[in-house]
This record gives structure tokens, sequence and C-alpha cells, in this order.
């Protein structure tokens, strides 16, 4: 039974008569919104087979689609590796007994956390070149641009996740002589690791979601294939392409969320670490998590 | 320097059209995503399946897809309009876009609220004779929303920075496109970036620690 089941009794007559009528009404509800949709796509010819036809030739995917997507899991799994690093590094030296190492780091991963990520992307587009000469800089924007925004959430996860390992684990460990490094290392990291992973997997639904902005800087993505140049190659084909990716999109992020709701399941009945899951940073108030299907709100994050 | 100062008038137009959209779309994705955490946990199955599907479609769709979608595909393919003048027609656009995609957010963190509610309450809400909807109107959500007074910032924080996102829905008057046409015209300007970040942090750390102090000071005492 899901939690929400507590809201309601076991439905008697007449709140069964009333549930039937919403059931009736909703169903009408939605028939009526897909009927609309039906109609205006109708109007303006979108169910032409000649639009949707190129989705089943296996050139437009080889051609378009699977580059494109190629593109998207490019820049994505580089940023995604970049980020990792960046939030181990900032995120232990936020951990630092040094001030003059603790307070810079924390200045960085608050600032770039703060900044919207279009603007850095932007930032990063124009920089570019008057760096480092002309050429084509899309894709350092769009890996630079997700490495420091979710690197900078990654150091908070992994911050929050050293912290969440009882104090007991790291007394026992200064208890029988370890140093500071062996500490972190050897006691530390490996638990919050495991308490820290659904909340990393969530991030990089985040990150991947994403590699879309890429798009407005003309990076040649999913989207772009999707958006720009197959309606240029194939005329009108502007809506079955948007529905096409939006699916690839869907199911890509779907399958990394329900790993992370798998991640945190395993986590929690886990004996191997000492400390709780570590939350979503932002998305939920600490210790609360969700019961339900898959991909459940565990992995609701925005940020 | 110079830049920023020359700039700084277009810049703060720029600016001034993130916060409309943000009070825009802040109103409409709290109301929308209070709407389907009530369809989510509703006693009608098919109302529940209506929001889960909702939830778990807009939330794994990346905005740039939907808003670029709202703009090229809605708009300008279907004929979906909001007004004659195209930026208007845009402005709300972007609006109804960027609120659809921030209420699934809104939706899931209520949802969270709702399960950090005790048993009991509900129980008791029931044993002396409230509907599913009054209990959820005086009993349930109140509880909920105030534990979820930070989440629900952090909701609204990423909203405000996702405006600049509006460029992908033709919203060619926000501060991210503006830096863009001054970046064009006199090249990459460090303290023009600077400026628009610190107005961007202007707004969204107060927000932060004013929810934070708020729902300390609203946490429900059990």
């Amino acid at each position: 039974m899901s939690t929400s089941s507590v809201l309601f009794d076991t439905p008697g007559p007449r709140a069964r008569l009333r549930n039937h009528g919403l059931t009736l009404l909703t169903l009408v509800a939605v028939a009526a919104a897909a009927y609309v949709v039906y109609v205006k796509f109708d109007e303006k010819n979108q169910w032409e087979w000649k639009i949707w036809e190129p989705f089943v030739q296996a050139s437009t995917w080889t051609d378009y689609i699977i580059p494109g997507l190629v593109g998207t899991l490019k820049a994505a799994s580089l940023a995604a590796v970049l980020a990792l690093l960046f939030g181990a590094i900032f995120g232990l030296a936020r951990l630092s007994d040094h001030k003059w190492i603790r307070i810079p780091a924390g200045l960085v991963v608050e600032v770039f956390r703060a900044i919207p990520l279009l603007l850095l992307i932007f930032f990063i587009f124009y920089l570019a070149p008057s760096v480092m000469g002309g050429g084509d800089y899309a894709f350092v924007a769009v890996v630079v641009g997700l490495m420091l925004y979710n690197g900078s959430v990654l150091a908070e996860v992994v911050r929050a996740g050293v912290l969440s390992v009882p104090r007991g684990q790291s007394e026992a460990a200064y208890a029988i002589g370890l140093r500071k490094g062996g500490v972190m290392r050897l006691v530390l990291l490996p638990q919050a690791v495991t308490a820290m992973m659904p909340a990393i997997v969530s991030q990089l639904v985040v990150l991947l979601k994403d590699t879309a902005l890429g798009y407005i800087i003309a990076y040649v993505d999913l989207l772009n294939m999707g958006f720009k140049i197959i309606p240029a190659r194939f005329f009108g084909s502007l809506i079955p392409a948007a529905i096409v990716i939006g699916i690839i999109y869907i199911s890509l992020n779907m399958a990394l969320s329900a790993l992370a709701t798998w991640l945190e399941k395993r986590s929690r009945r886990s004996r191997k670490t000492a400390a709780p899951p570590v939350a979503p940073p932002g998305a939920l108030p600490a210790g609360v998590t969700l019961k339900g299907g898959p991909g459940a709100g565990a992995v609701a994050t925005m940020e | 320097m110079d830049d920023l100062i020359k700039y700084a008038p277009d810049l703060a137009e720029g600016f001034l059209e993130n916060i409309k959209l943000s009070v825009m779309c802040a109103v409409f994705a709290l109301v929308l995503g209070t709407i389907l955490v009530s369809m989510r946990v509703s006693p009608t199955p098919v109302l529940r399946a209506v929001g889960t599907a909702y939830v778990n479609i807009v939330r794994n769709t990346p905005l740039t897809l939907v808003l670029a979608f709202s703009a090229l595909g809605l708009s300008d393919t279907i004929g979906v309009t909001f007004s004659q003048t195209p930026l208007v027609n845009s402005f709300w656009l972007v609006v109804m876009g960027l609120s659809v995609y921030t209420a699934a957010f809104v939706c899931e963190a209520l949802r969270a609220g709702i399960n950090t509610v005790p048993l009991g309450q509900a129980e008791a809400a029931r044993a002396i004779g409230l509907t599913f909807s009054q209990s959820l109107r005086m009993i349930i959500l109140p509880q909920a929303f105030r534990a979820v007074i930070a989440p629900l910032g952090s909701v609204i924080i990423a909203m405000i920075k996702n405006t600049t996102v509006a460029v992908a829905g033709g919203y060619l008057a926000e501060s991210a496109f503006v830096m863009k046409l001054v970046f064009d015209d006199t090249g990459v300007s460090i303290p023009i970036f600077l400026g628009i970040v610190v107005a961007f942090m202007a707004v969204t750390l107060p927000i932060g620690y004013f929810t934070g102090w708020l729902s300390r000071r609203l946490a429900v005492v059990r």
C-alpha cells in the first residue's frame, strides 16, 4: 500500500459512486483533450504520412538522430566525469582543516551554483575564442559550463555524504592510529560514496537534460538535430521530430532515474555503510523520501 | 567596467523581464503543482495515473525542448497564440512552458511534504468524518506546505535561473539574450557577465535565506 492511501478510507457505496463519477469525468476530460489535439493537428495537416515517414526510414536514424544522440551523450559523459572530479575535489576542499583552502573552495562552489547555467555557457562560449583563438567552442562551452555548475552541486553532495557518516567512525579510525588522509580514504569516503550514490545519479539526470542547452549555442546535439536539421531537411516534420526526440530524452532520463531509485533502495538496506542516503540537493527535506512507483520523488531534483 | 556602465540600462531592462517571467511562472507553477499533487494522492486511480504520467513526462524532458516546442511547434506550426504582437506572444508562451515544467517539481516537493505528515493526522481527520478533499485541504496540505518551504524555495530559485532559457522559447528580451547581443557587439566582457550574475544572486540568495528562515519558523513541532 502506498502511504497516500491513509488519506481516504476504503470507499463505501456513496464514495464508490463518487469515485466512479470522477473516473468518468477524468476520462472524458482526457478524451476531450486528445480530441482537441487531434483536430488542431488535423487542421494544420500534421497527420499526413509524408511528414511522419522519415522516422520509419533507417537513413533518418543513422544520418540524423543517432549522430545527434551521440553528440548529446558525448557532451553528457565528458561533463559528468569532469563534474564528478570537480565535485570530489571541491567537496573535500570544503571539509579541509585549513581555512585558506576551505573558504575559497566554499566561495567557488556557492558562486557557480548561483549562476544561471545558460549565462555561464554563453560566457564561456564568447570567452574561449578571445583566450584561445578562433574556432568552434560550442562543445567546450557546453562541457565546461555543465562541469562547473553540476560539479558545484556535486561538491555539496560529497560534503553532505562525508558529514553523514557517524562521528564514531572517524573517532574509531583515529583511535586505531590512522592519519587524516587515511581516515578519509579508508573509512569515511567508502561509506560516503554508498550514501551519496543516489544523489549523484539524480544529479546526472539533471546534467543529461541540461546538455540540451547546447541547442541555443548551436552545438549539434539531439535537440538541434530534431529542431533545426531534420525540419530543414524534411519540410514540415518539426512536430513528429519533437515527439520522437522527446521520447528518446524521456526514456534515457527515466532509465537513469530508475537506476537512482534502485541504488537508493540498495544503500538503504546495505550494511556496508553507517551513513543514511544523502538527499538530492535542495529537493527534499532531510530524511524524507517518497514511496511510490519507479523513479519516485526521491530523485526529483531541479537544481 | 566602462562596458558595464554603458550597457547597464539595457541589461537592467533585460533583467526586469527575468523578474516578470519569474513572478508569473511562480504563481502558475505553485497553483498547477498543488492541483497535480491533489490528483496524485486522490482516491481515483485514473486521476492518480494522469498526475503521475504528467510528472514523469514533464520532469524528464529538457526545459529547452519544452520551450522550443512551445515556440516552434505550438505557436508557429499549430497556431496556438496568445497575442498578435510577437514579443507578447512569446512572453506568454515562455510563461506557459516554464510553469508547466516547474509545476512537476512543485508537485514532487509537495508530495514529499505529504509524506512528512504523520499517519495519525490523516487517521484523526478521517475519524472525525472529514472527506478526502476536506482532510487534504484543512489537515494535510497546510502541514505539507510548512514542511517543504525550503525545498519549494530551491525549486523557485531554480525556476528564476531557468528564466534565462526563455531564449529557446523565442522570447528575445531577457538578460541572457541581452548579454549575448552585447557580446556580439563588443566582444566578451567580464564586468557585464559579473554584473548579471550579481543581479541574479541579489534575487536568489535572499529567497534562499528567507525560505530557510521561514521553514524553521513555521516548522510543525512534533
